[in-house]
């Protein structure tokens, strides 16, 4: 016999249905985004609303409005949206049962990644920006946490002082400048008022190259809110030649993996025309390729 | 009060894609071998039933052209529900209860490969909270097997090992088409569809169709030497909206096996309609099955799930033992709807 013929085939019916007075206020509802269940005669609430409990019992007319805010009570995460599926990126099925309901709705949660979703967890309905009186007049749902946006901002005014200032001078030339105290004293970078180890005065400025050792450093991967760049990323312990206390910076220009204790750095100044008194002169600290420096010559300015 | 019995069970093998054959041409050979193995024909049968769904291969009024397998000319008794098969046998056991007809036919045929199953079982959700959203078959059952696992009531490796142990005893059944040594790690490290669901923890779609007959009595007696007869049928349905029911219980198999009588007694073979295997676990338990009751020696759904069908396979499956003397009491289980939502439980002993 042949090979038997195939042919795609459309079976559709545009319906539109009634949904009478339960399901009507129900559906009503969310086009002004409001939620509603409906009590039972034995006084639960169901949302979403049904005419009938389990029982067979008609609900009473009493209606309570719920706030839009719930639990999952079970899910399934979906990494390949199939064509019907309410959202066409990586989502999960959920049970959500709002507060002060004793049923749970069938619904989608945008949750980005399936290592959000818990059994659990606190959702809030996220509202469809056009309504079409149906339940899909929720978006989704999506997690929520009780935190409070608390902001604070304060303006002051800087004056960074005499030593500071020619640190950013010679930075905004450039240079590195770091202050000592007497002919022995230890390299401060910046420079400050005083050497600590003995109290006095270390006003005397030396010049330092921008290459030095990379003492040591983390990788950080975590967002966390107020983040200027985004992670990974690597900042690091410089101990600039001649200097003897670390500076810290960016360090790049390697794989993240690569990167260690000891390893020679050279700094990855902007172009000359973006220079400013500030350390943001430099882009970040890359290695030099010279062979790394022992443990030993560095160890005291960990 | 009218003693009903299965007396013959046929099936087609179920098979991933049938392309050739249509509604008559599934129902004509399957029925005809049921009837064949009694030696009875069409005209012998006093009430005829099927179970089918239209949306399976989206033409309106399927089941009739499925009509055109039988000898229905002269017209014969005939009824249809849009329901697994098992339902058209609950239907054809209460007509023979009226004790006026002898004998009755049950037919059922699932054309699975031809349509989106998942999608298409979506129709039978909530049109007003659920049908919109498009939740698919396997996504409804990965909520309820998610339950499960937050229950505490089963790990990820007990669904794998079910599959495992379903499609391995199905070597030795000719019928069922995923079948094999399946590896339990291997499941494990399958990606999710719709998680805790992977694609091995969910069961093959199949063509197929099923037969059997019924007959009362004497008749039974006569027409075979060991009736499977039932002791006890019963089915039971759950709310619809999945929200409202504990999903990692069901209530409806739990009466429908007290009601069927599943407990008064040992049971040696149980063939449980399971289309995920999570849902195994959760119809053992409301069975109330006892530890030496062989679950699915078939493979169960897992090896074929011709949909519609499946479910009176389970009963021809747990009947056909009782028929051949393997078995002195068999249970057999279908379901329908999403997650379990109605069940229908059938006892049958041999005499």
């Amino acid at each position: 016999m042949s090979e038997p013929l195939r042919a795609p085939y459309v079976l559709e019916y545009t319906f539109r249905r009634t949904p009478g007075p339960i399901m009507g206020r129900f559906l009503d509802g969310l086009r002004y985004e409001t939620l509603e269940g409906v009590k039972t005669a034995d006084g639960r609430v169901l949302f979403p609303p049904r005419e009938y409990d389990e029982t067979g019992t008609a609900v009473t007319n009493e209606w309570v409005t719920l706030r839009p805010f719930g639990t999952v009570r079970s899910w399934s995460w979906v990494e390949q949206p199939r064509t019907d599926h309410p959202l066409s990126k990586p989502f999960a099925w959920a049970l959500v049962q709002l507060d002060g309901a004793d049923t749970s709705i069938v619904h989608a949660v945008d949750a980005g990644d399936a290592k959000h979703m818990k059994t659990g967890m606190r959702v809030r309905v996220r509202w469809a920006h056009h309504k079409s009186g149906t339940v899909k007049d929720i978006e989704c749902f999506e997690p929520h946490s009780l935190v409070m946006p608390a902001p604070s901002r304060l303006e002051f005014e800087v004056y960074p002082g005499r030593h500071y200032t020619a640190y950013l001078k010679a930075l905004e030339e450039g240079r590195f400048i770091g202050g000592k105290s007497g002919a022995d004293g230890k390299v401060y970078v910046p420079p400050r008022a005083a050497d600590p180890t003995n109290g006095q005065p270390a006003t005397e400025y030396v010049d330092l190259a921008d290459t030095g050792v990379l003492t040591t450093f983390t990788v950080v991967r975590i967002p966390f809110p107020g983040q200027k760049l985004d992670p990974p990323y690597c900042f690091g312990a410089i101990v600039l030649d001649g200097a003897d206390m670390p500076i810290y910076h960016l360090i790049s220009g390697v794989p993240y993996d690569q990167i260690r204790m000891g390893m020679r750095v050279k700094a990855k100044w902007k172009p000359r025309e973006q220079w400013g008194p500030s350390l943001e002169n430099i882009l970040y600290f890359e290695p030099t390729g010279e062979p790394d420096v022992p443990f030993e010559d560095y160890a005291e300015h960990l | 009060m009218v003693d009903v019995a299965i007396v013959a069970f046929a099936q087609l093998p179920s098979v991933r894609c049938n392309p050739v054959a249509d509604e008559a041409e599934l129902v004509q050979p399957v029925t005809k071998a049921a009837m064949d193995a009694v030696g009875l024909t069409q005209s012998d049968i006093g009430f005829t039933c099927s179970g089918s769904c239209d949306y399976l291969v989206g033409r309106p009024f399927s089941f009739v052209a499925a009509v055109d397998g039988l000898q229905a000319c002269p017209p014969i008794r005939e009824s249809h529900v849009e329901m697994d098969g098992a339902w058209a046998l609950y239907e054809a056991f209460v007509r023979l209860l009226h004790g006026d007809l002898d004998t009755a036919l049950v037919f059922s045929f699932g054309k699975c490969s031809v349509g989106p199953v998942p999608d298409i079982l979506n129709v039978q959700n909530d049109p007003y909270c659920v049908q919109s959203l498009g939740l698919d078959s396997i996504s409804a059952a990965a909520l309820q097997a998610r339950a499960l696992l937050d229950a505490g009531k089963a790990t990820e490796r007990d669904f794998a090992e079910i599959a495992v142990r379903c499609r391995r005893d199905a070597k030795d059944n000719p019928n069922a088409h995923l079948k094999g040594d399946f590896d339990v790690d291997a499941i494990l490290a399958e990606p999710y569809i719709s998680s805790p669901l992977r694609k091995s923890l969910c069961s093959p779609l199949s063509d197929a169709a099923a037969a059997i007959v019924l007959a009362t009595g004497d008749k039974a007696r006569a027409l075979v030497d060991r009736p499977a007869w039932i002791r006890g049928i019963d089915h039971r349905v759950e709310p619809h909206s999945l929200g409202a029911r504990d999903l990692t219980v069901s209530p409806s198999t739990l009466i429908a096996a007290e009601r069927a009588g599943v407990g008064r007694d040992k049971v040696d073979v149980a063939e449980l309609y399971a289309p995920f295997a999570p849902q195994e676990i959760i119809l053992r338990e409301a069975l109330g099955l006892p530890g030496e009751a062989a679950v699915n020696p078939s493979g169960g759904a897992l090896a074929a799930n011709s949909v519609m069908t499946a479910g009176l396979i389970r009963l021809g499956e747990a009947a056909q033992r009782v028929l051949d003397g393997r078995a002195d009491r068999a249970v057999g289980h279908a379901t329908s709807g999403a997650c379990l939502q109605q069940n229908l439980v059938a006892v049958m002993e041999g005499e």
